[in-house]
């Protein structure tokens, strides 16, 4: 396609200088590390006790003292990352008046923001690519031993699903640049679904089950299964939720599954880890459903940038 | 001399109502064709129309041969278009810009290099072309866009309001720069702007758009005598002295259809140049000629003429 990648190489070179890239960054460098610092002190403490298995990806999982694991930290600040990045990458071309300038030039307007999105989403993957190979240095240093290859496969996977992740909120802000003029207009939309998403959600869900599935005293176990059934299905709409469900079956190997049954039987069935494909054949419809919802988005700004008038 | 543009039926329709309609447009190349009307007239939506930014409702646009609707790439590889308030992105330099523009037309980083000194020495800033596009004025940007629109080395240019909101001194040196690369390189421009004095000085001929439609089309002086002296040309001379006797004799003479006097001048519609007679007979009539001209139109007239109804 003509001017994909001329466009791809000029939005990364503005992402990857720009104040707010680098501002992002080191945000979420000091949290990881902060983060993985005390994560690693705990585990420490606890290996010089027991020994155990994967203990390099519990750095990814665990919490330390007072302060929340990496991945929920990554499951809060990767929405923010990805909206910052793309709530204004189309809008703000229009209000500089350089869309009819460029989209004068030989090129298909698809081009344009199929670049825009690709070096939005390039710029997550170093960002994330960096901060993991920090983690890997800091647990080398602070546990004494780096992953082993099992734990670098699952990592690996677990950089895939949070690019993926970040990637869904970068083209909701792609979404909402491309839907309203003003990017003031765009990034409240898009704080406003990351709030519902992240936070009223989880209310909402509880109420839609209590009203289909009214739990009391004296509800059965069917009862309250249905309740969490319920709970869990609307909960998934998500893309938080399905990050939190993804990331813990791959980085915890011993997870067996999502929901009431299998917190159930957990306690009756030993927890020996289970397989990488095991624990991928737990996420898959998690993953699947991710990549869709953001599939879904970009195709939607895809269809109304394309019929979009050119007037600045 | 081949066509550059032309449009057959052009009709664009938004929610049933009409922008631009039945437009047939024909610009002739090397020619500085002036696109006038009132705000809303159609204009844009026709210069998107030529670019392929916009589809039409019906007709077909082709843009030195080729159709804009179905070829847009073909079309806007030989197209400049400077917009109307032109944009740049601000933390990049000048030259940055138009790297890009020239990548995304295509030219190799080696040869875009010393096209874009060309095309800044031209507009006149080479010197600041490393400065980034913030700390430039309007009339700065207003000239790096002219070098935007060069650097693809375009055989067609159109530019949309260059001149608005630029002091005279910036004004006069972009319409130089166009009349310019129009004579120097056989450029085809469209021009629109609203500032009428500037349009007749560079343009070799005008087309005047209201609501969708062409309503007039042709140099000044086709228009002026159309318009103004209905069909007929428009002499005036001062004389020293005003008798009855030359009125008279003056209303006689052969094509002298009025006459018409204010003081010591005279205005006379002919149906053809008689300033050669009309000297003779002031020169008999013993009174001195000291003032014979043909009556300048300006598009200003012109177009006031046009509107004046609405």
């Amino acid at each position: 396609m003509p001017g994909l990648g001329v466009v791809f190489w000029k939005e990364l070179a503005d992402y990857l200088g720009s104040r707010r890239f680098i501002i992002l960054f080191l945000l979420i460098c000091i949290i990881g590390t902060v983060s993985i610092y005390t994560a690693g002190q705990t585990i420490a403490e606890e290996l010089a006790r027991s020994p155990s298995e994967f203990i390099f990806l519990k750095l990814f999982t665990s919490q330390g003292k007072g302060l929340p694991s990496f991945i929920s930290l990554l499951s809060v600040l990767g929405p923010l990352i990805g909206i910052i990045l793309g709530f204004d990458a189309v809008n703000s071309e229009y209000s500089r008046g350089t869309i009819s300038r460029v989209l004068a030039q030989p090129l298909f307007r698809d081009a344009f923001i199929n670049g825009k999105f690709l070096a939005g989403l390039m710029t997550i993957a170093i960002m994330l690519a960096s901060i993991i190979l920090i983690i890997f240095g800091l647990g080398l240093r602070m546990l004494g031993f780096g992953p082993a290859g099992g734990e670098l496969s699952r990592i690996g996977i677990f950089f895939g699903i949070s690019v993926i992740y970040v990637g869904f909120w970068l083209s909701l802000g792609i979404l909402f640049s491309v839907i309203f003029r003003q990017t003031t207009s765009s990034a409240l939309a898009s704080i406003a679904i990351w709030m519902f998403f992240s936070f009223f959600l989880y209310m909402l869900a509880g109420l839609i089950a209590d009203q289909m599935a009214p739990v009391g005293p004296e509800a059965s176990a069917a009862v309250w299964a249905k309740h969490e059934h319920i709970r869990d299905l609307i909960m998934r709409i998500s893309p938080t939720t399905l990050f939190g469900e993804a990331t813990s079956a791959v980085l915890v190997p011993s997870f067996r599954g999502l929901g009431l049954v299998a917190l159930l039987s957990e306690s009756q069935i030993p927890t020996n880890p289970l397989s990488l494909g095991q624990s991928l054949l737990i996420v898959w419809p998690q993953m699947v459903s991710m990549i869709a919802l953001t599939a879904i988005c970009f195709a939607i700004s895809y269809l109304i940038f394309m019929r979009q008038e050119i007037r600045s | 001399m081949g066509l550059i543009v032309e449009t057959r039926n052009l009709c664009k329709y938004y929610n049933g109502v009409k922008a631009v309609d039945n437009l047939n447009l024909r610009i002739n190349q090397g020619e500085i064709y002036g696109f006038l009307g009132p705000n809303g007239a159609g204009k844009t939506t026709t210069i998107l129309m030529l670019l392929g930014l916009t589809e039409p409702t019906s007709g077909e646009v082709r843009v030195h041969g080729y159709n804009s609707t179905r070829e847009p790439l073909k079309v806007k590889r030989l197209t400049g278009y400077l917009p109307e308030n032109v944009g740049f992105y601000e933390d990049l330099t000048a030259r940055e810009n138009l790297r890009y523009i020239a990548r995304l037309n295509g030219i190799p980083d080696r040869k875009s290099d010393r096209l874009i000194e060309q095309v800044l020495e031209k507009v006149g800033l080479l010197e600041v072309a490393d400065w980034e596009v913030r700390k430039f004025s309007r009339g700065m940007k207003q000239r790096l866009g002219i070098a935007d629109v060069l650097i693809k080395d375009p055989v067609f240019v159109i530019l949309d309001e260059p001149t608005t909101g630029i002091d005279p001194e910036g004004a006069s040196q972009i319409l130089q720069l166009i009349v310019k690369m129009s004579k120097d390189e056989g450029m085809t421009v469209l021009l629109s702007s609203h500032l009428l004095h500037q349009v007749q000085r560079i343009c070799d001929r005008v087309g005047i758009i209201s609501q969708g439609k062409l309503v007039a089309e042709g140099t000044v002086d086709e228009l002026g005598m159309e318009v103004i002296g209905k069909g007929k040309i428009m002499l005036e001379a001062r004389v020293s002295r005003l008798t009855p006797n030359l009125l008279k004799a003056l209303r006689q003479l052969e094509g002298v259809s009025e006459v018409d006097s204010s003081g010591n001048l005279l205005r006379l519609r002919c149906s053809r140049d008689l300033r050669a007679e009309v000297a003779r007979k002031v020169v008999e009539s013993g009174s001195e000629l000291l003032e014979l001209r043909g009556r300048d139109y300006t598009l200003e007239e012109i177009y006031l003429r046009y509107f004046q109804g609405e």
